[in-house]
């Protein structure tokens, strides 16, 4: 692969499912470990949002020589900062986590900034298998670990799902030692999320299985009876080619056989 | 004694006794008398138009000689079968109709495999009630959209809340086609000015669509929404560790069980006017489908894989099996029989002390179904037996079932995939 690819990773704050500290974001990490697999010590990490973060060191530890933060408070808009950020840096691919691990976590980000800069957007990236001649061949995760491959030009944004490789080890050494690159940008702040009330989180109440029976005798059928599946379809006297011709028309019916 | 079918009309419309059967009816010795009373189980009208029960003939004799009453009516062969059928036949839920609507809700289905999903009949549920609380506010009547992709094997939309379909189909609409149904969607807004776009908040393909839909609206949409009013949205935050009260914003990305489903109510499902080739779909789209790619089937969780051949103790040729699996892109999975038998690993155990599935096609070879099993399957779309026992509880769930010998289908079934995949092989080679 040509190592003159201009890999941008975007990370964020992530929080701890159980504990609610903070750590490294689980997709942000990949996206850093999918960053560092494409362009090696080339690649641009950036976070927009308090420099002093000590979780920043964590995503350094992963062999970053250095990390790049647009400054802002916590109310703040990361967009129009990360915008003006990519249009000057010549960045040719961008990968995001699917959602943030804290603040609003809509997944929104990359789809904005997609838009705003006109550039395309692959969502749910496993894996990026070749860079070549301004196109990139992507591996996307669908739903019951299936792939699909996807041709989508440069300049890119890509999400990355949680298919995609683990991130590495960090070193806690080497994360302390690298360079942070804070720049001076003007925040914007969010003035929508102003007006929200943001409490914890309520338990959802489980949805109850009603018996809608007007009897007492059919409910305790509800209760006791084995599922019977009605309308199934029997087949007995056919030769054995047809019955399995019949079951190989359902499957491709189905379409899991392509 | 005209509860008796002593009675019949005739071609000329004339009612007709027959002495003899009334006869008999009357006579509780007779040895036809049980059958002529039986036969009369209709609806018996008196002289002056009511309607008549007679007590005596409900219930019947036990064996040891008590009367049974069989309320449950278990045994529906018995006397009120006909009946029952013709009642259930008559129910008809009421339709909801609604004319000249004042506007639209969008409700923009996932349909994986062509079919609703309960994620998206939940969220029809939602759009109607969101419906009826425009309804209350006296805001008109919205008509419920249901906007679906592709290929549709959907035969239900009147029963699960779809006022009015917009079915988009044609060849850039399939597969991943993010930017051609975006640009769809846009064509939609501009043409109906929705009041509500609905989102399953899913990996399907839901929450994507959305995404573009709201970043090239400029609207800020509600994501992993939860409770919805008309006015105001819960959802959560913070990859679900708090909650986000606002008001409810026009794109709505909705979590599933948001709301319960249409239930009973029967819905017009009109065609909504839409003209797919007015859609600009240009040479300009910048994502390219070059298909899904073959994975390793059986590298998949068991618990989440889309296709799964499963085998029980009626397998004897387990090489032919593992074969089968592997020509089909089959996951393999088993049943506890064969698993303590050693002919497959405890991790591919299907039921409930192994693994609960949820693939959309089960096919089960030489499993009789336990209840245990049976249990694991519970979320299987569509289950395919074979089974040399046509009784067994398998086969009564199944959708198809096959009884024939296990080995004897399989070795069709395999010459029938491989045909199917050399000759898929063989297109693409003339393609190249």
């Amino acid at each position: 692969m040509p190592p003159k690819v201009n890999v941008v990773s975007l990370v964020s704050i992530g929080r701890h499912p159980q504990s609610g500290r903070s750590r490294r974001a689980e997709q942000d990490g990949r996206a850093v470990e999918l960053g560092l697999k494409l362009s090696k010590k080339s690649l641009t990490v950036v976070h927009a949002g308090d420099a002093q973060e000590p979780v920043l060191r964590q995503y350094a530890g992963m062999g970053l020589d250095s990390l790049t933060v647009l400054p802002q408070p916590a109310d703040g808009d990361a967009l129009p900062i990360l915008v003006d950020f990519l249009k000057s840096s010549k960045a040719q691919v961008v990968l995001t986590g699917v959602r943030a691990e804290s603040g609003e976590s809509s997944g929104m980000l990359p789809y904005l900034l997609a838009e705003q800069l006109g550039w395309p957007l692959v969502p749910r990236v496993a894996e990026i298998l070749t860079i070549k001649q301004g196109a990139a061949e992507v591996l996307l995760a669908l739903p019951r670990g299936q792939r699909r491959s996807v041709i989508v030009s440069l300049p890119f944004i890509a999400t990355v799902d949680n298919a995609a490789a683990e991130a590495r080890q960090t070193a806690f050494g080497p994360g302390l030692r690298a360079d942070f690159k804070v720049l001076d940008v003007n925040s914007v702040k969010d003035e929508a999320m102003a007006t929200w009330q943001i409490s914890a989180a309520k338990p959802r109440p489980k949805r109850l299985k009603v018996v809608k029976a007007k009897t007492a005798a059919d409910r305790m059928k509800a209760a006791t009876a084995k599922p019977v599946g009605g309308g199934g379809k029997v087949m007995k006297n056919e030769t054995a080619a047809e019955k399995a011709q019949a079951i190989f028309d359902l499957l491709l019916e189905e379409k899991v056989v392509r | 004694m005209s509860e008796f079918p002593s009675t019949e009309a005739t071609s000329s419309g004339l009612l007709r006794r027959d002495p003899r059967t009334e006869w008999i009816a009357r006579n509780r010795l007779h040895p036809l008398h049980s059958s002529v009373v039986s036969a009369g189980q209709g609806e018996v009208r008196g002289p002056t138009g009511l309607l008549r029960k007679n007590p005596h003939v409900i219930g019947f004799i036990g064996p040891n000689g008590i009367k049974r009453i069989d309320r449950a009516n278990l045994s529906a062969a018995g006397l009120n079968s006909k009946k029952r059928a013709g009642e259930a036949k008559e129910v008809q839920l009421p339709l909801h109709v609604v004319d000249n609507p004042d506007g639209y809700i969008m409700v923009v289905a996932d349909m994986i495999g062509g079919r609703l999903t309960s994620h998206d009949k939940d969220i029809l549920g939602l759009a109607h009630q969101l419906v009826a609380e425009n309804k209350a506010a006296d805001k008109g009547n919205i008509a419920v959209v249901l906007v679906c992709f592709g290929e549709s094997k959907e035969t239900q939309f009147d029963l699960a809340g779809v006022d009015r379909l917009l079915h988009i189909t044609g060849q850039e609409f399939e597969g991943f086609a993010p930017e051609a149904r975006l640009s769809a969607l846009m064509q939609i807004e501009a043409q109906y000015k929705p009041e509500n776009w609905l989102f399953p908040d899913s990996i399907h393909g839901g929450t994507d669509l959305a995404c573009r839909l709201a970043s090239r609206l400029g609207e800020r949409p509600a994501t992993q929404a939860w409770q919805v009013t008309a006015t105001s949205t819960v959802s959560r935050g913070a990859s679900g560790s708090c909650d986000i009260s606002r008001e409810t914003p026009r794109i709505l990305m909705l979590m599933e069980e948001c709301a319960n489903a249409i239930e009973d109510t029967r819905h017009q499902v009109l065609d909504l006017e839409f003209d797919v080739n007015s859609v600009d779909t240009g040479d300009n789209y910048r994502l390219i489908d070059q298909g899904q790619i073959e994975v390793d089937s059986n590298a998949v969780p068991l618990a989440e894989a889309e296709f799964i051949l499963s085998a029980g103790n009626g397998i004897h040729n387990w090489d032919q099996f593992h074969a089968v699996a592997a020509a089909l892109r089959a996951t393999e999975g088993a049943s506890r029989v064969a698993v303590d038998d050693g002919f497959m690993p405890r991790s591919r155990q299907v039921g409930a002390s192994g693994t609960w599935v949820t693939a959309r096609v089960y096919l089960a070879v030489g499993i009789s179904g336990a209840i245990q099993h049976m249990q694991g399957i519970g979320q299987c779309d569509k289950v395919v037996a074979i089974n040399t026992d046509a009784g067994c509880d398998m086969v009564k769930r199944a959708d198809l079932a096959v009884i024939e010998d296990s080995e004897a289908v399989l070795e069709a079934l395999m010459k029938l995939a491989q045909e199917h995949y050399s000759s898929k092989e063989q297109e693409k080679s003339d393609a190249a």
